[in-house]
């Protein structure tokens, strides 16, 4: 009997939460603001789904759900990796001038 | 493309999502970080756009455009002291966009390729859109309610009312029945009535949670965007997503954890709330303690003969927009040879990461800013340490009183220090946990009385 496609997806998901562990706890506190404005960007993956379901030809309100979710997730993405990027850039700009204060 | 292709591009976009958040273990490679992040998610949309079942792209293009543009916008245009309520209110969208793809896979499932072969949804397709579409809507309507606290739409108190518990308890049961009962025959008023009722509970589950408590509640929202997300992607088969959810459902939990074990606090009494709701401890009755006062030139006299000073900045902080000023004085006297240093406290703030994130925009380089345990060995040896809009997180009875509420939180230990400057409104009023903070008739203690960015204004004009 073959290996149900679930139990794949399964060992996938299970594997990603412990990957998901190791490198969480590796991030630098001062850059947990940035950690959650990036998973939420990255969250929006989901989009994925909201395009199979906007895809077809025909209108359907399936397709429409699919389109209002594309709009949804398109702020999220848009907006994540933006301001993510904002806040990084902040973190960045001070870390060159300061040394040759230091005696 | 070929079906192999096509998950061999979901794997690398994978492998990308996990290689941003490892960028975000330092500054300096965070940036790479994200850039690896957009790359991903530029090749997952890329793979599916290919996709052959996607043939119509007027409206698809239209939606990324305005929802791009919007997006786009907001995150130029937000303020950083926003920032919490920013990321509530993405985490709504990933939480209803969660909930339209379940709907529209459950609508039409031909174009998800989940009917068995008597034409019906697949039983594991079942299960996994009815917790997908229950944990997007709990994630939406409770970020809302998140959103609207953190914006101050509502006020941020917790909100009770008796057989709350029970009422959250019945709605759970009845959702889990619905949803076993949906298992069985995929009946469209199962799928209905169990959505609406996640949107119900969603509410009810964040209303009793108090304004400092958020910090728990948007780490905790954001792991169930993740996992929403990976429901979403078990239905759909799609690694990429199942992957995704699953590093963001974690990150969330971890986060939650690190933000309950600051607080000294379990999960669940976060999650049942109400804490602060009762402030008629004994406590409030020790307001004639003789306090001292000081004025600015007081305050500037004393950083002025400091060889070191200690900032702990808190939500106060950024209420008064107070970071920029307090950043111009640090500055002012690192001129002057005076060793200035920030202790920020896990949960100072209203979101984890808060002050760091407001110190780095008012120019404060990231080296001068030190976590909980780096700085509090340093307390000891500190001429004056400065709290500013910050106030449980450094009561000294979570170490002495253990009649205290807040016994055993971890604190800032700015009463080592030899000097204590608290900026602070006014006498009146309690820190959140409706507590007196014993600090402040503390001798070695002078309470500055003024609004935080007024006051740290008046001490750089005296320097």
């Amino acid at each position: 009997m073959e290996v149900d496609p679930l139990v794949w997806e399964l060992s996938i998901f299970v594997l990603a939460i412990f990957v998901g562990y190791y490198v969480i706890w590796s991030v630098t506190p001062a850059l947990h603001t940035p950690l959650m404005a990036i998973t939420n960007a990255i969250s929006s993956v989901i989009v994925v789904g909201a395009l199979m379901a906007a895809g077809p030809a025909d209108f359907s309100i399936a397709k429409a759900l699919g389109i209002a979710a594309i709009t949804l997730a398109a702020v999220n993405i848009c907006g994540g990796f933006v301001v993510t990027q904002r806040m990084l850039g902040m973190f960045q700009a001070k870390a060159r001038p300061r040394p040759p204060e230091k005696k | 493309m070929s079906p192999n292709l096509t998950a061999l591009a979901y794997l690398v976009a994978s492998a990308l999502f996990i290689l941003a958040l490892r960028g975000l273990s330092s500054p300096a490679a965070a940036r790479r970080g994200n850039i690896m992040g957009i790359a991903g998610m530029a090749i997952a949309i890329g793979t599916t756009l290919v996709d052959p079942n996607i043939v119509s792209y007027g409206w698809i293009v239209a939606a990324i455009a305005v929802g791009g543009i919007v997006g786009t916008v907001i995150a130029y245009q937000i303020q950083m002291t926003a920032m919490p309520q920013l990321v509530a209110g993405f985490h709504s969208l990933v939480g209803m966009a969660a909930v339209l793809v379940a709907a529209a896979a459950f609508l039409s499932p031909e174009s998800f390729g989940i009917l068995n072969d008597s034409g019906a949804i697949k039983v594991a397709s079942r299960i996994e859109m009815a917790l997908g579409v229950v944990i997007g809507a709990i994630t939406f309507t409770g970020s809302i309610v998140a959103f609207s606290k953190l914006q101050g739409l509502v006020s941020g108190d917790p909100v009770l009312f008796p057989g709350q518990h029970w009422l959250n308890l019945a709605i759970g049961v009845v959702i889990a029945g619905l949803i076993a009962l949906f298992t069985q025959s995929p009946e469209p008023q199962w799928f209905w009535i169990f959505t609406a009722l996640a949107f119900l509970i969603g509410v009810l589950l964040i209303i009793p949670i108090g304004g400092a408590d958020m910090p728990v509640v948007i780490s905790m929202l954001n792991s169930y965007s993740g996992w929403a997300a990976a429901g979403i992607g078990f239905t759909l088969g799609n690694s990429a997503l199942i992957v995704t959810g699953a590093l963001v459902g974690s990150s969330g939990a971890i986060l939650s954890y690190i933000m309950c074990r600051a607080m000294n606090r379990s999960f669940i009494s976060v999650i049942l709330g109400g804490f602060g709701a009762t402030g008629d401890g004994p406590a409030k009755a020790k307001t004639d303690k003789p306090h001292k006062e000081g004025s600015a030139e007081d305050a500037a006299f004393l950083l002025k003969n400091a060889g070191s000073v200690i900032i702990v900045p808190g939500y106060g902080m950024a209420v008064a927009q107070a970071q920029h000023v307090l950043a111009e004085v640090s500055e002012k006297l690192k001129a002057q040879g005076v060793k200035v240093r920030y202790g920020i406290h896990p949960v100072a703030g209203r979101m984890p990461g808060h002050m760091n994130v407001l110190l780095a925009e008012a120019n404060v380089p990231y080296e001068d800013v030190e976590a909980l345990e780096e700085i509090n060995p340093d307390f000891a040896n500190t001429d004056v340490a400065i709290v500013i809009g910050a106030n449980d997180v450094t009561n000294p009875a979570a170490k002495n009183d253990p009649k205290s509420p807040i016994f055993g939180m971890p604190i800032l230990e700015v009463d080592k220090a030899k000097t204590v400057l608290f900026i602070k409104r006014s006498m009146k009023g309690v820190g959140y946990a409706g507590i007196h903070n014993e600090l402040f008739y503390s001798p070695n203690t002078m309470m500055l009385l003024a609004d935080a960015k007024k006051m740290m204004q008046d001490i750089g004009k005296e320097l």
